[in-house]
């Protein structure tokens, strides 16, 4: 008989019966001492912080609509939501990938340091607030207020941006196709470049998109707002 | 923080289920008010000649036969109550706007928690699911419903202070957020005769829409008013005995979703009290955007 290498298998987790709590040590823990690599979550149902604070190279593949924090702190994971995702989606992820079939929430991407987040449908307001290096790419269209403060990173949107898009911006630059209803405090359209067009190309590549990059225009910061002007107004 | 919820059921075959389908909605929002819950639940309306009053009476016993012959040996209408604990459903051809006051003189232990002819209002300080089943809020019918889980974080935990709060006949609001000018509200609408009953911020936004509805506004209309006049954070619904509505703030930083099919408009603060609802996998889901109205009719 040959020697079969052991294929990596696949788990499910129904959190109708078993507990969000069961499932995320499974992911922190478990799953590796195990060799499993693939992690299925059935009936989610909106539960909070579900596959939070992975740090290792799972696929975990959740099949329903998710609450707040889904994905959070993720590390090398790639977690799947085919549904929508609540407030917070892949906060601060380190590394790793986060897509996210449906639409969602507040605040998606905030902080997040490294790794993708792919949204298909929109994303609600202050998506990738204070972004410290992630990429963000939002099939749809984003609320107000998005990147807010974003300090490094990249957000491509795909469709249009209402109220104040990349206020007090830092290092992050925003691709937008659609329409931006109004643009932040020292945020400014700018040309784009040839590594514009080569970062949104490779950007909507590896999230299935396939616009044409020229399509984009690029929002980055005026930098008006880095250094402090004495003779300023300083009446709020 | 708190939850909100509200169910409107748009085939009629459903009515009979409104409380059932509720009770895990209201139930779901429990993390994010554990302290107190309320329901205003709108039913077939009571006869034009006719009000319904919600009363309760909170810890103090009441006997709710003598009540109601104490009423008939005040006033010359018909009346009939419908006593469930420290709660009751008085119908009456009085007119409110003399029961009312008279209640207060001679039963100052009943609280009255709603006016008007669809309207039934429950409010109690507790853990949700223990107030819905002292309520008997599964077995409860009616076309629409605007439920409330509070955390309080702005005034009192009281009964007085749990949500829904009502103003005049059959309108009522919740609210998930903190007003900051809630004071500059009142200070504008107590010269025009509106009386308050709590401290609460939210008391103020609910009388203020009445008073515009009052005024001759849709409720839209008055919606779009207080844009202007209130400040805060803040995600309201609202009902009428026609109506459920929908409006967040600028900001929108408290929370709701929609999932809306052929049968029935059900809203939460969060999907998971929207999960166990019939077809939920068909239905249309949106989270309302800022200062934008979304209201539907029965």
């Amino acid at each position: 008989m040959a020697n079969l290498k052991p294929v990596p298998m696949a788990r499910e987790f129904d959190l109708a019966h078993d507990s969000l709590r069961e499932l995320n040590l499974f992911l922190h823990k478990r799953a590796a001492e195990e060799g499993v690599a693939q992690i299925h979550v059935r009936n989610p149902d909106g539960a909070h912080s579900i596959a939070v604070g992975l740090d290792a190279a799972l696929d975990v593949q959740i099949h329903g609509h998710v609450g707040y924090y889904a994905a959070g702190m993720n590390k090398h994971a790639s977690v799947t939501v085919h549904g929508n995702a609540g407030p917070g989606a892949a906060e601060n992820m380190m590394s790793g990938r986060v897509h996210v079939k449906g639409f969602a929430s507040m605040a998606a991407g905030a902080s997040a340091h490294g790794g993708l987040l792919i949204i298909e449908g929109d994303a609600s307001l202050r998506c990738g607030i204070s972004l410290k290096g992630a990429d963000i790419v939002v099939g749809g269209s984003v609320g107000s207020f998005s990147a807010f403060m974003a300090q490094a990173g990249r957000i491509v949107i795909c469709g249009d941006a209402e109220d104040a898009l990349g206020d007090s911006l830092y290092e992050a630059v925003i691709y937008v196709r659609g329409k931006v209803r109004s643009l932040g405090a020292d945020a400014r359209f700018e040309p784009m470049g040839e590594t514009d067009r080569a970062a949104v190309k490779s950007l909507l590549t590896q999230s299935g998109r396939s616009f044409d990059p020229a399509e984009f225009k690029r929002v980055a910061s005026a930098k008006s707002l880095y250094h402090w002007h004495a003779d300023a107004d300083q009446e709020y | 923080m708190c939850g909100i919820v509200g169910l409107l059921v748009k085939n009629p075959a459903l009515r009979p289920q409104l409380g059932a389908l509720m009770v895990p909605m209201l139930v779901g929002m429990t993390e994010r008010g554990p302290d107190s819950a309320g329901l205003a639940v709108y039913t077939t309306p009571v006869s034009d000649r006719h009000h319904k009053l919600s009363l309760y009476s909170g810890e103090n016993a009441v006997d709710w036969p003598d009540l109601l012959e104490r009423i008939a040996a005040g006033f010359a209408h018909a009346h009939e109550i419908a006593a469930h604990g420290n709660h009751a459903v008085l119908t009456s051809a009085a007119d409110p706007a003399e029961l009312v006051p008279w209640l207060a003189r001679h039963a100052p232990t009943v609280a009255v928690l709603s006016v008007g002819r669809s309207i039934d209002l429950y409010k109690e300080v507790g853990a949700p699911a223990a107030i819905a089943e002292r309520y008997g809020f599964k077995s409860l019918h009616g076309s629409h419903l605007v439920g409330h889980t509070r955390m309080a974080t702005e005034s009192a935990v009281t009964p007085a202070h749990a949500h829904p709060f009502t103003a005049g006949r059959d309108f009522c609001l919740v609210h998930n957020g903190s007003l900051s000018n809630p004071h500059l509200v009142r200070k504008k609408l107590e010269p025009l005769g509106i009386e308050f009953e709590t401290d609460n911020d939210t008391e103020a936004a609910c009388r203020f829409f009445e008073w515009r509805l009052r005024e001759g506004d849709d409720l839209t209309t008055a919606v779009q008013r207080g844009f202007g006049e209130l400040d805060g954070f803040f995600t309201f619904l609202m009902g009428t005995d026609r109506e459920l509505l929908i409006v967040r703030d600028a900001f929108a930083c408290k929370p709701a979703v929609v999932a809306e099919t052929d049968d029935y408009v059900a809203i939460a603060s969060e999907f998971r009290s929207l999960a166990h609802l019939p077809n939920i996998s068909r239905a249309a889901l949106f989270e309302p955007k800022p200062e934008e109205i979304y209201s539907w009719r029965i």
